[in-house]
């Protein structure tokens, strides 16, 4: 049980975690002065519920093993122990990609708050709550950003449809139920991803529909992430992210 | 939800803990302390952040120990998140001096929603006092604050977002 609950909350924090890495990736680099610093703002918001999501891991992983703190769950795992969605370790490539990633994981994130807003976990729904409020701020944002890419010229237009056809096939993964998530929703803990999707799937249609953009025709889709099987990608992000803990370990600022 | 008023001399001390990233707003009028306890071993003092990522709270916590300490009580700060932080609790004392700082106040929910979403130009401007201003960035110099302009008289400025 304790175990479960330890790695549904990974799942929370890695999906954060990773995706905040990857805007991190961007600051300095945004197209512009003003999204280079929403990204990054996104981003720090993401680390700070990943803060919150793993100190709490590390209270309930404390109670059998007092090594683990919030740090060495962020940085001293191995690829196989992480549990983000695949979706949210997709590259950065033109910005048209990153918003719709971005979109794509917002337009999932606020419902599955509002889930575990109701979590009879008291942490889990203090920490829904906190976050909750942060992330409205990052759809609406995301959201903005494809209506006007994708309703804007033809060459924006043309690059959001490409980044939407290449992205959808992840996004089936993120309201996909693990055996973790089913066990979670049972208890009163985790939420339930069926309410989740029809939502989830509700948002994505109209925000692509008032973008102009199509919504791809597609049954199946790329999961793994949540087990632990991950792209390519996962390792290079790690290798950055964990450099300075794998290098000098249990250096402290 | 009110914050604790039973302590007036620990409250005078803190006071003089500001907001690293907005050094004219203690934490007091910010609302991020929520009580105070005189305890045997001590005092505890339970903080709120503003944001989740907030990169301040570190800091405030360390000051807030550090000064308390200063002064003869041994001090524990411990950070809660329930209840949310929300900007209604920056006194009005606060919000005045976001103003003199040349930091707009945070407006009611809806009116908030207008200004950020709807390109309604109602946050009056710091500078002037003109309601003519319009948003340039939904995030600003750091993630509390969006960017806006003043129309009539130019002057760019930070508006504190409504979190609720
Ligand atoms: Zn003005």
């Amino acid at each position: 049980m304790k175990d479960q609950l330890y790695q549904y909350l990974l799942m929370l924090g890695d999906n954060a975690m990773i995706l905040g890495h990857r805007l991190s990736e961007l600051c300095g680099h945004g197209p512009s002065l003003e999204t280079d610093i929403a990204l990054t703002n996104i981003s720090l918001d993401l680390f700070g519920q990943v803060r919150n999501y793993f100190q709490y891991a590390a209270e309930v992983k404390g109670e059998t093993n007092d090594e683990v703190t919030e740090d060495s769950i962020a940085f001293m795992r191995y690829p196989h122990e992480y549990r983000n969605t695949l979706l949210v370790e997709q590259p950065n490539k033109d910005f048209a990609f990153i918003i719709t990633r971005q979109f794509f994981f917002d337009a999932y994130h606020l419902p599955l708050l509002e889930a575990l807003m109701q979590s009879k976990d008291e942490q889990i729904a203090a920490i829904a709550h906190k976050s909750i409020k942060e992330v409205k701020y990052h759809l609406r944002f995301s959201s903005e950003w494809v209506k006007r890419l994708g309703d804007g010229t033809a060459e924006s237009h043309n690059r959001m449809q490409t980044a939407v056809d290449y992205l959808y096939p992840y996004i089936g993964e993120l309201v996909q139920e693990t055996p973790i998530e089913k066990e979670m929703k049972e208890q009163g803990i985790g939420a339930d991803l069926s309410l989740v999707r029809s939502k989830y799937y509700e948002k994505v249609k109209t925000v692509l529909q008032e973008a102009t953009l199509s919504t791809p025709q597609f049954f199946g889709f790329h999961d793994g992430g949540k087990k632990g099987v991950h792209s390519e990608h996962h390792s290079h992000i790690l290798s950055t992210l964990q450099y300075m803990q794998r290098t000098y370990p249990n250096m402290e600022w | 939800m009110q914050t604790a008023t039973q302590h007036p001399d620990i409250e005078a001390l803190l006071e003089k803990v500001t907001d690293p990233e907005i050094p004219v707003l203690s934490i007091m009028d910010m609302g991020v302390v929520r009580s105070i306890e005189k305890q045997e071993e001590g005092l505890l003092v339970k903080i709120t952040p503003t944001y989740s990522g907030c990169p301040a709270m570190d800091t405030i916590a360390m000051e807030i120990k550090a000064t308390l300490e200063q002064a003869g009580y041994p001090t524990t700060v411990k950070l809660i998140l329930a209840p949310a932080w929300t900007t209604d609790w920056i006194t009005p004392r606060g919000r005045a001096r976001l103003e003199e700082y040349g930091i707009a106040a945070p407006l009611e929910a809806n009116a908030d929603k207008l200004a950020l979403m709807d390109g309604v130009r109602i946050v009056p401007c710091t500078r002037c006092g003109s309601t003519n201003t319009k948003m340039i960035s939904q995030f600003g110099s750091t993630a509390c604050k969006a960017l806006f302009q003043c129309e009539d008289c130019l002057e760019p400025f930070d508006y504190f977002k409504c979190l609720k």
